[in-house]
């Protein structure tokens, strides 16, 4: 069973829909008991960084998070991914899950839109098993306005819209974090998501 | 780089879609479900469901159809008509869309806007605009579908809309609407032009050049069309592939 983590940011139900759509067993949950017991976690979230650090701060999720993201396979999506990090800089500094190395900031280019909305093409920078099987021109669906800052060795795959934008990443082990959304990104994020079912035992 | 995206736009009345689409394979040419499955086997970058529904009942009914696409389709849905409050847009996107569309509402009540972004994010608020021509390089706003004249600067609005928090931008063209003579690219280079947030070409779509000379000739991230989609002249798999061959980034 997968946990898709319920702490009232986003609409988590499209997590839920594909997860149902592919026939992965889950459930929306803010019990830690449930987490813990899960075979792999899943992060949604849209909204802003320190909102959403504040609302798991007051669900007291935190520390169940980092500790079972080192357990089983768990996943990070669009503001979740940006949650593993260290740091995030939307509207004020504040404290991540400090999962993965690395800030999140704002995207700030000349003349760029903002936020970076729409399909954008994944470039592979290093193997990952949530990108098998894949279509070599693999497009997915971004929104966002910030973006995560960190080394190489951290991104399996990136966006190019005004420099490099990770758009998949993970520590190498059991934590991964996707900037997109695989739920909303069609055959291409719904294979990612079956890849990741794929992980758990 | 990002990929340009086409949309086809769903009218949808009491839960069946408006000027039935007749693809093959379906029987019912009227269900909203399967005329978006069918454009996102086509391919569309997103779906737009517009409810022109006035009752009450018309739109318990149509949040079921929201409801039930996005328990199929897997693409970025975006819903239209009858948002006027904050709860209005909560239970939208409860049901199932990504990002709501407001028009006359942000006209009339633009806090909607900032309240709605401010809640939700900016990425789930669209707002729709409908503008007219009155002089060179000067348009004005209208709402109730076109009806009635604000007297509002196109170019004003545009910017107040951003600052607002609006995430994107669709500008429909009332000159341009039902002509088929191609998207108004003079208003559309000029609100491209004062906002940096995705703006989506929307009103006069009729031939596929029209697609790629958009995307060539304005900053428009995306391009909206309903009839065209509805009446089979085109599929978006046809413009997708057109623009492709143009040069224009696909997916």
């Amino acid at each position: 069973m997968i946990a898709v983590i319920d702490y009232g940011a986003g609409n988590i139900f499209s997590v839920k829909n594909a997860l149902d759509h592919l026939g992965m067993e889950s459930e929306l949950t803010s019990d830690a008991q449930k987490i813990t017991a899960a075979d792999g976690i899943i992060l949604p979230g849209v909204g802003a960084f320190p909102e959403a650090m504040r609302m798991l701060q007051k669900s007291g999720l935190i520390p169940t998070i980092r500790e079972e993201a080192h357990k089983k396979p768990f996943l990070g999506i669009c503001l979740g991914m940006q949650l593993l990090f260290e740091k995030g800089y939307e509207f004020e500094e504040c404290e991540g899950l400090g999962l993965i190395e690395g800030s999140v900031i704002k995207m700030e280019e000349p003349d760029l839109i903002i936020p970076h909305m729409g399909w954008n093409r994944l470039e592979r920078l290093n193997p990952c098993p949530l990108m098998n099987d894949l279509p070599e021109d693999s497009y997915v669906y971004f929104v966002h306005s910030y973006k995560a800052e960190c080394e190489d060795k951290y991104i399996a795959a990136y966006s190019e819209y005004g420099g490099r934008v990770p758009a998949l990443v993970t520590d190498g082990s059991t934590v991964f974090g996707a900037q997109f959304h695989p739920e909303k990104s069609g055959d291409v994020g719904l294979q990612i998501l079956r890849n990741f079912g794929g992980l758990i035992k | 780089m990002l990929a340009k995206r086409i949309i086809p736009c769903l009218d949808v009345r009491n839960g069946k879609v408006v000027k039935g689409v007749n693809f093959e394979g379906i029987k019912d040419v009227g269900d909203p479900v399967a005329s978006a499955k069918e454009y996102n086997r086509q391919g569309a970058d997103e779906i737009v469901f517009y409810d022109i529904t006035a009752s009450y009942e018309g739109r318990g009914v149509f949040l079921d159809v929201v409801r039930e696409t996005a328990k199929q389709v897997f693409v970025p849905l975006t819903v239209g008509g009858g948002i006027k409050t904050v709860d209005d847009i909560r239970e939208t996107l409860r049901a199932g869309a990504d990002k709501v569309s407001v028009n006359s509402q942000a006209v009339q009540n633009p806090q909607l806007v900032h309240d709605g972004a401010d809640i939700f994010g900016s990425q789930c608020i669209c707002v729709g605009i409908d503008a007219k021509k009155i002089a060179d390089n000067k348009w004005t706003v209208y709402i109730n579908g076109g009806r009635v004249d604000m007297g509002i600067d196109l170019i004003d609005w545009v910017k107040k809309v951003e600052q607002l928090g609006a995430g994107e931008i669709c500008l429909n063209s009332i000159d341009a609407d039902g002509t088929k003579a191609g998207f108004d690219i003079p208003m559309l280079d000029a609100v491209c032009r004062a906002v940096s947030i995705p703006v989506i070409a929307s009103g006069g779509a009729g031939k596929i050049e029209d697609f790629s000379e958009v995307f060539e000739k304005t900053g428009a991230t995306a391009a909206l069309a309903a009839s065209l989609f509805h009446f089979k002249e085109l599929t978006v798999g046809q413009v997708k592939e057109y623009c492709r061959g143009k040069g224009v980034i696909m997916r």
